[in-house]
């Protein structure tokens, strides 16, 4: 189920950004203001499609206006709820993985303890699940409008919503940079030898 | 490993527990239908999640003038130029009498249903905030919104116990409802001023909503019709849930 809602998440999550391939920060961005990065990832990419720009306020400088008149790709319909919906089967499986982790010593014996493992599969594993996951998990919820309402500390501690889904966007890549390493490595000591390790139990 | 003092299956089940007291919390709460498709189901969990865990009445952050973003105007622009000709023409109208024809329909579950002109709703108290809308898309753009909060006007008109949902209909065919907890939430706001002026065109002159928590598309520009319901009106044909879309989309 997990592995079901990381693979759903990952694929509406690159769906959503292509919809709007900007990333900014701070708690404003959009089309009329400049970007931090722009990704080349649909038509939606400096389409330009735009009526010529009207002052929102008086002086130079000012804000503007300007509507769209280019028909964008967006398939955030489907996109934004199955996104949510993989959120949520994560929330569950993630909530027992943690509870059995720190109830069962998983985390101890692991992350911080023991020889099984060396100190740079330690230290990468635990920044991980230590940092990489909370952040993605925090910067998800600061963008929901009823959570940033309840929690106003959200927008504080990662500098506001834009900032926030620019670091949504780097955890996500980091995580997957992340797993494609592991699953390299698991697939090059012993793939079998692995999966058993995993499902039935190893030997050690 | 027999010493755990949580079991997988024992986490598995408190889990399955704390998800499905979250969905019984919402048992008694009319839900938008789903259409049979697993992604409504979905974004009524989160409604209902939403609503359960959340507090009732949080405030949205204000910001100040000095935060004031350019903002991009999407869907509708300008109704004066729609495809369909009843819609332009009535557009056309409206602004050759600066709105002075323009009215909003209030009827429904209220005490005094009736036509509002923009000059009455002026001379109710007005709100003025800064806020940040949302866009579905990915994007956020902070403006400052003038109008009459919706709870004004509803006590204007007399609310009926029996109301529990505020559905409004749209020049450009837009037809959408909230739950009374947005409707009497302090921001949600019917503005006719954007940054010290009036509401441009582009952004939904003369009147348009402000539903803080949500996501942009809620909020709908260009009102014509405001009914008050006993029960969730979700739009059908018209509505965002059977074209695809969150009837709630707080997230």
């Amino acid at each position: 189920m997990a592995a079901v809602s990381v693979a759903a998440l990952v694929f509406t999550g690159v769906e959503i950004l292509m919809v709007h391939p900007r990333l900014y920060w701070g708690e404003a961005g959009n089309d009329l203001t400049p970007p931090l990065l722009e990704l080349p990832i649909s038509r939606n990419y400096r389409h330009g499609g735009w009526t010529a720009s009207t002052p929102l306020l008086d002086g130079p400088g000012a804000p503007v206006s300007a509507g769209r008149t280019f028909h964008i790709f967006n398939e955030n319909g489907w996109g934004r709820s199955l996104h949510f919906l993989s959120a949520w089967g994560l929330v569950g499986t993630g909530l027992v993985y943690v509870l059995i982790g720190v109830a069962g010593g998983h985390f101890h014996r692991h992350f911080i303890g023991g020889a099984k493992y060396g100190t740079l599969q330690r230290a990468s594993y635990a920044i991980v699940v230590f940092v990489v996951a909370p952040v993605l998990v925090l910067t998800g919820l600061t963008m929901s409008p009823a959570v940033a309402a309840a929690a106003p500390m959200l927008l504080d501690l990662f500098g506001g919503h834009q900032s926030a889904r620019t670091l949504h966007f780097f955890a996500f890549a980091a995580l997957t940079l992340f797993t494609t390493a592991h699953l390299v490595m698991v697939i090059r000591s012993g793939f079998a030898r692995q999966i058993r390790a995993m499902t039935v139990g190893d030997r050690s | 490993m027999t010493s755990r003092l949580v079991t997988r299956r024992e986490a598995l089940a408190a889990g399955v527990a704390v998800a499905g007291s979250v969905m019984l919390g919402g048992c008694g709460r009319p839900l938008p239908p789903t259409y049979g498709s697993v992604l409504r189901l979905a974004d009524n969990f989160t409604y209902v999640a939403h609503r359960t865990l959340l507090p009732g009445q949080a405030l949205v952050r204000e910001y100040s003038r000095a935060d004031l973003s350019s903002f991009p105007a999407v869907g509708t622009i300008d109704p004066a130029a729609s495809k369909r000709p009843e819609v332009a023409e009535s557009y056309r109208r409206w602004q050759a009498g600066a709105f002075g024809e323009w009215r909003l329909a209030i009827s429904g579950a209220v005490a005094r249903p009736g036509a509002w002109s923009l000059q009455e709703l002026k001379a109710l108290p007005s709100r003025t905030q800064i806020t940040k809308h949302v866009c579905e898309e990915g994007w956020t753009a902070i403006g400052e919104w003038t109008g009459v909060p919706l709870s004004r006007v509803l006590d204007a008109v007399g609310l009926q116990p029996s109301a529990r949902f505020v559905t409004f209909k749209s020049l450009d065919r837009r037809y959408d409802s909230i739950d009374l907890l947005d409707a009497l939430h302090p921001q949600t706001v019917l503005a006719y001023g954007m940054n010290g002026r009036d509401l441009p065109v582009a952004h939904g002159a003369p009147l348009r909503l402000r539903v803080e928590r949500q996501i942009g598309y809620k909020s709908m520009k260009y009102l014509t019709e405001m009914i008050v319901t006993e029960h969730l009106d979700d739009g059908g044909d018209r509505g965002y849930a059977k074209n695809g879309w969150a009837w709630y989309n707080g997230i």
